[in-house]
């Protein structure tokens, strides 16, 4: 599978054209939906807008929680199984008019709550580089269309690490820009306060292409912010000698996983690799040591946060409006029943401890102290980000889990580890995964997060990173 | 002692094109649920975006209420299920509204009490429901409709304060043109508080509240009847059995009845709205937003007492609308007497646009035309009673007062010698009458009528009496 100007090159050489390639990506869609559930709707009607974009008359594909007018768009829910919407999301819109080609709608961990590809209502995602295991969610179905070469790319949402997990575990490159780099009006809100657009592709510069075409002002988003002016694509190649760059001690040193398995600290070693890269790249990298107990605080605020506004962002969910009736004699009763029938245990688990949280009794005990925990972390990183120009870690502990894997990784040392990347969601940041080889034949990845609005220079740096480890274009195809 | 206490919750639809979040109209009363955006149904996605105008507003009317504003405003939500509500959940303010810790000065008889607004805050309204027998209808055209709730402190000690401060408020939306505030269309709701405090201000009975209470008046009987119910209780030494609820008032049967206890009272799960972030307020936009604002009831009130010897209803009638107490000041502007003004605005003025349902822009007279006709009678050029014949003239042709003097001849003899020559003449021609006037007969108002017979009613009456009452003692 090609990288988007790879196949930008082609269609301006007339070798194919935009109609022939969406022809392919829908064949192949078919042809792999039994095998690894990517899709939930895949789109046989070739349709197109004229444009002079890069991406115009490139396939691609959309999670499948972005709201696009008269195409079925559940979030993997029963409770939205037949929803199909009224209006565009401004991303599916800016897309559309660059000349972009839909392919299909991507299967995601229902509601886009799970890392695990497993939750959707029309059943699990399978790893395209190993059928036994998961590809990690919640965009499942979008880095499984990605890893195939179904599609150069896809668009998905980011909450805690719902892009930038998946395309790890796929092998792929995710990266979710600044928060209101790109607005979030018609993806259907998980947690606001943390929920991103962002994209899985091929390669870094195929990650600013598409992000340049999506980043800007949108009236119909108040937390959007104003374009800043940059084309990410030109900053690319921009000379990196000297920049600064740091991970911390308490996630990557050997040390602290004595017992760990051969797989993790193969893991670990493979980062200590690319650090020493970097090095030979010209990146100034140092360790930095920073409280255990704010890193164990990651997850909990994360979940915390997270749980209490999805139980405030999910209650249109009720069958009254849209999605299928509930029955009962009282109106209380009729919605009880369509939200019990609608979601999964998981989601229900997720609801009950939203609300839980949000009880006036609860709010200052457990509400106010993740925010205040979340300020803490956001503050602390901030503080690094004035001396770094950007954070590297690698993205999880080990490759991605197999579906009968009891998950052994749920020590406090494993928490940090695998579920550190919901700092960039906390504090907005801009943060890519990108491939980092192999362990066990199976890929793993590394993640850089940079400060805020500098979306332009974590690129630059993970363009010039990918290129010095020879990963661009990675995927199984 | 029993000190009634009683605090109120003012909810009003705020006047916009849009509605609050969305950019549907707000205009409720059209067509069932074709004012409706996604918005406002809440489908999947959606993101509000603040109405400028309603921010605008809401802003005005805190400063109107003497509120303090702070420096960054932001949005709550109010999470709970109930269809009227499509996303679940109700985008409020509460840790900073738009104004907080203000007041209203009200005057009941003829004492002025200081009403405490505790804070005022921009919200949504939700959808209109209708039940019938076995379904229900809603209508989303009223969801998302921007609406302002005004709470006050526990400051109002009677139903007839609770109404003075209701009118000033409705005064004070209608003139800084925040809402229309119609109460007969539901466009401002009343949430009432009451219980019964000894002098001391120790609770004897706790809190209970009444909702969505539609009118003034049913405001003041809800409050009425439940003052009674709980101190009834109090004397019976049942105050134990006033419990902290919603109550309802029926209208039939003028009494309140429960609702619903405090025990099993909604948890709102307030948090702060992620999707608007906070938004700054400097002082150029107070300062601007200040200059907006006329001079309110209260204290056009006091100025037409103290200044221009009113009584106080007249200068309540007057101000009771602004448009008329706009005129009326310009009248005075125009160097017109006051009184004078306010005889005709609040007599013949409101008279003639409440009978035919206009709007004193509407009419033809303009202050500047009122002043004219005030003073052609003052002079003397035309009769009081002349005067209302040219102001009825005047409306119902559209001419001006002074040309309608001229066209109908209006303008009033003055002159003695051209008066007394007249006199003269129409005593020569009764002498007999003379002497009956003489016995004491009255005779005086047959020369009176002669007189204006010859004139044709242009002879001033009281120059024309004195002349008449001459001339017969001459003779």
């Amino acid at each position: 599978m090609k990288t988007i100007m790879e196949l930008r090159a082609d269609l301006d050489n007339k070798k194919v054209t935009s109609e022939e390639l969406f022809k392919e990506a829908n064949k192949k869609a078919h042809e792999y939906q039994d095998e690894y559930n990517s899709f939930v709707t895949i789109i046989d009607e070739y349709k197109k807008n004229e444009s002079d974009s890069l991406i115009n008359g490139i396939p691609y594909s959309l999670k499948d929680n972005i709201s696009t007018k008269g195409i079925l768009t559940t979030s993997s829910s029963n409770i939205l199984k037949d929803y199909i919407p009224v209006y565009d999301a401004t991303v599916y819109k800016k897309l559309k008019n660059a000349g972009a080609v839909l392919v299909g709608k991507t299967v995601l961990d229902e509601l886009a709550m799970g890392g695990t590809g497993t939750t959707a209502n029309t059943g699990i995602v399978k790893n395209p580089w190993d059928k036994t295991r998961q590809i990690g969610g919640s965009s499942a179905g979008s880095a499984a269309s990605v890893a195939l070469g179904i599609t150069p790319f896809s668009i998905a949402s980011d909450t805690g690490d719902s892009i930038r997990k998946p395309a790890a575990f796929g092998g792929v490159v995710g990266f979710k820009p600044t928060y209101g780099r790109i607005s979030r009006y018609g993806l259907f809100a998980f947690a606001s306060s943390l929920d991103h657009v962002g994209c899985l592709t091929r390669c870094v510069e195929d990650c600013a292409i598409v992000t340049d075409i999506l980043k800007g002002k949108d009236e119909r988003d108040m937390t959007s912010l104003p374009d800043d002016g940059v084309k990410y694509h030109d900053m690319l190649k921009n000379d990196i000698k000297g920049k600064k760059l740091f991970y911390i001690k308490e996630i990557t040193d050997k040390e602290l996983y004595k017992d760990a398995s051969e797989e993790t600290k193969k893991v670990l070693d493979k980062f200590k690799e690319t650090i020493d890269k970097c090095k030979e790249l010209g990146f100034i990298v140092e360790e930095v040591s920073i409280d255990e107990k704010l890193l164990k605080a990651i997850y909990p605020s994360y979940m915390t946060i997270s749980c209490a506004e999805a139980t405030s962002n999910n209650s249109n969910l009720t069958g009254i409006i849209f999605g299928p009736r509930g029955e009962g004699n009282t109106i209380n009763d009729i919605m009880f029943d369509a939200r019990t029938k609608g979601f999964s245990e998981l989601i229900k688990r997720r609801f009950i401890l939203g609300s839980y949280i949000l009880l006036k009794e609860n709010q200052e005990r457990l509400f106010k102290n993740a925010q205040r925990l979340r300020r803490i972390i956001v503050n602390k990183m901030n503080d690094l980000f004035k001396e770094y120009d950007a954070m590297i870690l690698p993205t999880s502990g080990g490759v991605a889990p197999k579906f009968d894997s009891d998950i052994d990784r749920m020590s406090d040392r494993y928490l940090i580890l695998e579920n550190h990347m919901a700092i960039g969601n906390f504090g907005g940041y801009p943060s890519i995964t990108i491939p980092n080889g192999f362990v066990d034949d199976m890929p793993i990845g590394i993640n850089i997060t940079g400060p805020q609005f500098m979306d332009g220079e974590v690129l630059n740096i993970a363009y010039k990173i990918e290129e010095h480890l020879g990963f661009k274009g990675l995927g199984k195809e | 002692m029993y000190k009634l206490t009683i605090g109120l919750e003012v909810h009003c639809e705020v006047k916009t094109n849009s509605k609050n979040f969305s950019s549907a109209r707000n205009e409720y009363s059209d067509n069932p649920n074709t004012n409706v955006d996604t918005v406002d149904i809440g489908l999947p996605g959606i993101l509000p975006v603040v109405n400028k105008e309603a921010f605008r507003k809401s802003l005005k009317m805190a400063l109107a209420l003497n509120c303090k504003t702070p420096d960054v405003v932001m949005f709550d939500r109010k999470n709970y299920y109930y269809p009227d509500l499509p996303k679940g959940y109700q985008i409020t303010q509460m840790e900073k509204p738009v104004g907080v810790d203000g007041y209203v000065m009200i005057n009941v008889d003829d004492k002025d009490i200081k009403v405490g607004i505790h804070d005022i805050h921009l919200e949504e309204d939700t959808a209109s429901m209708e039940h019938n027998d076995g379904y229900s209808l809603i209508d989303y055209n009223r969801a998302g409709v921007p609406l302002l709730e005004t709470v006050t402190t526990p400051s109002i000690h009677s139903a007839n304060e609770a109404i003075a401060f209701l009118e000033i408020l409705k005064g004070i939306f209608l003139y800084t043109d925040v809402s229309e505030a119609r109460t007969e269309l539901g466009q401002m709701r009343v949430d009432v508080n009451v219980n019964i405090r000894d002098e001391f201000d120790n609770n004897l009975t706790p809190r209970v509240e009444m909702k969505n209470i539609n009118s003034f008046n049913n405001v003041k009987l809800a409050i009425e009847s439940e003052e009674k119910r709980q101190i009834d209780l109090i004397e019976q030494g049942r105050a134990n059995e006033v419990v902290q609820e919603t109550r309802r008032f029926d209208e039939e049967k003028l009494e309140t009845l429960s609702m619903r206890s405090k025990v099993d009272a909604v948890d709102y799960k307030y948090y702060i709205e992620p999707n608007i972030p906070p938004i700054k307020i400097d002082d150029e936009w107070i300062n601007a937003i200040k200059k907006e604002i006329p001079m309110l009831q209260y204290d056009r009130i006091n100025i037409y007492i103290n200044e221009y010897g009113l009584s106080r209803y007249d200068a309540t009638v007057i101000v009771k609308e602004k448009s008329i107490s706009d005129y009326f000041e310009e009248t005075i502007k125009l160097g017109c007497n006051p009184k004078s003004s306010a005889n005709w605005v609040t007599g013949m003025i409101l008279g003639y646009i409440n009978k035919n349902e206009l709007k004193i822009d509407d009419i033809y007279l303009t202050p500047k035309m009122l002043v004219e006709l005030i003073e052609m009678v003052d002079k003397g050029e035309i009769s009081s009673k002349q005067s209302k014949q040219v102001f009825t003239k005047c409306l119902e042709e559209g001419m001006e007062p002074k040309k309608i003097v001229k066209k109908l001849g209006l303008t009033q003899i003055t002159d003695d010698k051209v008066i007394r020559d007249i006199v003269v003449k129409v005593l020569d021609e009764h002498p007999d009458l003379i002497i009956d006037h003489k016995k004491g007969k009255n005779t005086f108002d047959f020369f009176v009528g002669q007189v204006m017979k010859a004139t044709r009613g242009q002879a001033n009456p009281g120059i024309t009496a004195n002349i008449i009452r001459e001339e017969i003692d001459k003779r």
